[in-house]
Parts: C-alpha cells; structure tokens; sequence
C-alpha cells in the first residue's frame, strides 16, 4: 500500500471517529453500553502504549532504576500528575531522560 | 494550550523523516490526519515496515477516544448547519476539547458566540500543528540520529491519561491495558496494544456495570 493511500486512509477513518456523535445527535441514538465502553478508551489504549516503552526499552523487561526510560516516566507521572500540563511533563521526562543517560 | 503544541509538532516533523517518510508526506499527514499522537504511531509502525492495515487499524483504535469528544459536543452543535458541524469535528482534538471544556466549566462564553470561540481555538490549535510540523520537517534532517524523539510519544500519553484516572474504576482499567501490553510486547507491529486495549476496556465495562 502507498504511504499517501495510507495516510488517506487513517484521516478518513480518524475523521469518522470525529464526526460520529455530531452527526448522529438528533437522529441515531448509540447503545448506551457502547457510550460506557468509550469512557474507558483514552486510559486502555494510551496506557497500553505507554507501559511497554518505559518497562522494556530494549524489548525485555528492564526494572531498574538504570533502567533512563522507566525514572523518566515516573518522573513524568508525578509532573504529569500536579502540574496536569503536556509541556511540563515532556519539559522534565526529557530532562530525567537526559540526566539518566 | 498552543505552546505545549509546537514542540511536540517540531518533534513529530523530524520524527517523520528519521522513520523514512517523505516531506510532503510527512506534511501532508498534518492537514489530513491533523492528530499528533496517531501521526507519531503511524510513523512509528511505518519505519518498522507494519503492513497498511495494522497501521489503519491501530490509528483507528487510538484516535477511538476523539468518539467520546464528538459525543460531548453533540448536543451544542446540533442546530448548526452541516458545515460547521464538519468543520467543528475535522478541528476535534485532545487539545481543543480540553479548551473547549475548561472554558465551559468556568462558564466565561455565551452560547451565542460559542462557536466562534470553538473555531477560533481549533484554528490556533491547527495552525500551529501545520507550521511547527513544517520546522521540524525543516530542521529534522540536522538533528542528530541518536536523540531519543520518540521518547515524547510516551510522554504526552502520560500527560493526558495520569490527570483521567480519577477512581478504582479507571485504575483497574490501565492496570489491565499495562500488564497485558507488557505480556504481548513480544508480538510484531505492537500488535498487542490492540488486544491489551481491549482487555482493558472490557474491565472497565464490567466493573462499572457490576458497581451499577
């Protein structure tokens, strides 16, 4: 598959997504477990994304605190967690990232 | 808002090139996929050779969240006519309906010029995507190989999921889409997302419905 027919491809099934409630509201109504299930979502899939990356880095586990990726992100977590700020966060991972490499 | 937005567009330009896509692909992904963090995985899975389908079916799983904007928007936008109501959804990102919902709890726009207020942030907010996307297309090719780019991918989900978990519920749900993530690592194409996805929302499901 071409990279263009690709990209074309994910902007029209992200652009559905989007659309999806908009242009039902009014005339289609949505299962409410499938409303249930989407509150879930944004936590199930960056989460499952998130924890392969800081725990196996190298593709095995690696618990240590060596280990620049796994402190960065729980410094990450902790900013991410009083700051509630995406620069902030990606300001001091980068900056543990660094330090711990 | 829009300066936590530029860096991470600057990253996502170089990141394109660094994964073997052309400028005016990576350039063009902005204005048709306009969503950072898919952008970021499709160059990710695209580097690593993942066949067109894997690619189209984990963008979709991971921008599956913008359905749950669309429903909050819904029901302010359905007496608008059609090309604002595409408009409006084309401009749906994690970004815009932070602003849109902070703005709403602090109650500071009238509905009248809500829309305005709407398209105004989403423009700012894609504007911004396009010409920093544009510099770090520019300056990508002179960074240094062994920068660890890809580690901002990682760190914007944590900026957006650590402020959702706000009970046992949601907790139990990333612990779920963790350890399954971790167990399937090994399959190609991070193949294991779409499953530890799932895990996680079916958990999420049944413990809200058992708590119900």
């Amino acid at each position: 598959m071409s990279v263009w027919l690709l990209i074309v491809l994910c902007g029209v099934v992200t652009f559905a997504i989007r659309l999806s409630f908009i242009a039902a509201e009014g005339t289609f109504t949505f299962p409410p477990g499938f409303r249930r299930l989407l509150t879930f979502v944004p936590v199930a899939t960056l989460t499952a994304l998130v924890i392969p990356d800081l725990l196996m880095p190298q593709g095995t586990l690696w618990l240590a605190w060596d280990n620049a990726r796994l402190t960065a992100g729980l410094a990450a977590i902790a900013i991410a967690a009083i700051t509630r700020s995406v620069l902030w966060t990606l300001v001091g991972g980068f900056v543990v990232l660094w330090i711990g490499s | 808002m829009l300066v936590g937005v530029i860096p991470f567009g600057m990253i996502y330009g170089a990141l394109a090139l660094s994964q073997g896509l052309n400028p005016a692909a990576a350039l063009a992904m902005s204005t048709i996929l306009f969503a950072g963090s898919a952008q970021f995985l499709f160059c990710q899975l695209f580097g690593v050779g993942a066949p067109g389908l894997v690619i189209v079916a984990e963008v979709g799983l991971l921008n599956l969240r913008h359905a749950l904007y669309s429903a909050a928007l819904a029901p302010q936008i359905v007496h608008l006519p059609w090309r604002w109501k595409l408009a409006l959804a084309y401009l749906l990102t994690d970004e815009a309906y932070a602003t849109i919902a902070r703005r709403e709890a602090s109650g500071a726009v009238s509905s009248l010029h809500w829309r305005w207020f709407y398209l105004g942030a989403g423009l700012g907010l894609w504007g911004s995507w396009q010409l920093s996307t544009a510099v770090g297309v520019l300056l990508g090719a002179r960074l240094p190989a062994d920068w660890p780019l890809d580690f901002a991918l990682p760190l914007t989900f944590i900026a957006i999921v650590v402020p959702l978990i706000r009970n046992r519920t949601l907790l139990a749900v990333a612990a779920v889409s963790g350890c399954v993530a971790l167990l399937l690592a090994g399959l190609p194409f991070k193949l294991g997302l779409l499953v530890a996805a799932l895990a996680g929302m079916t958990i999420g499901w049944r413990l809200a419905g058992s708590l119900r």
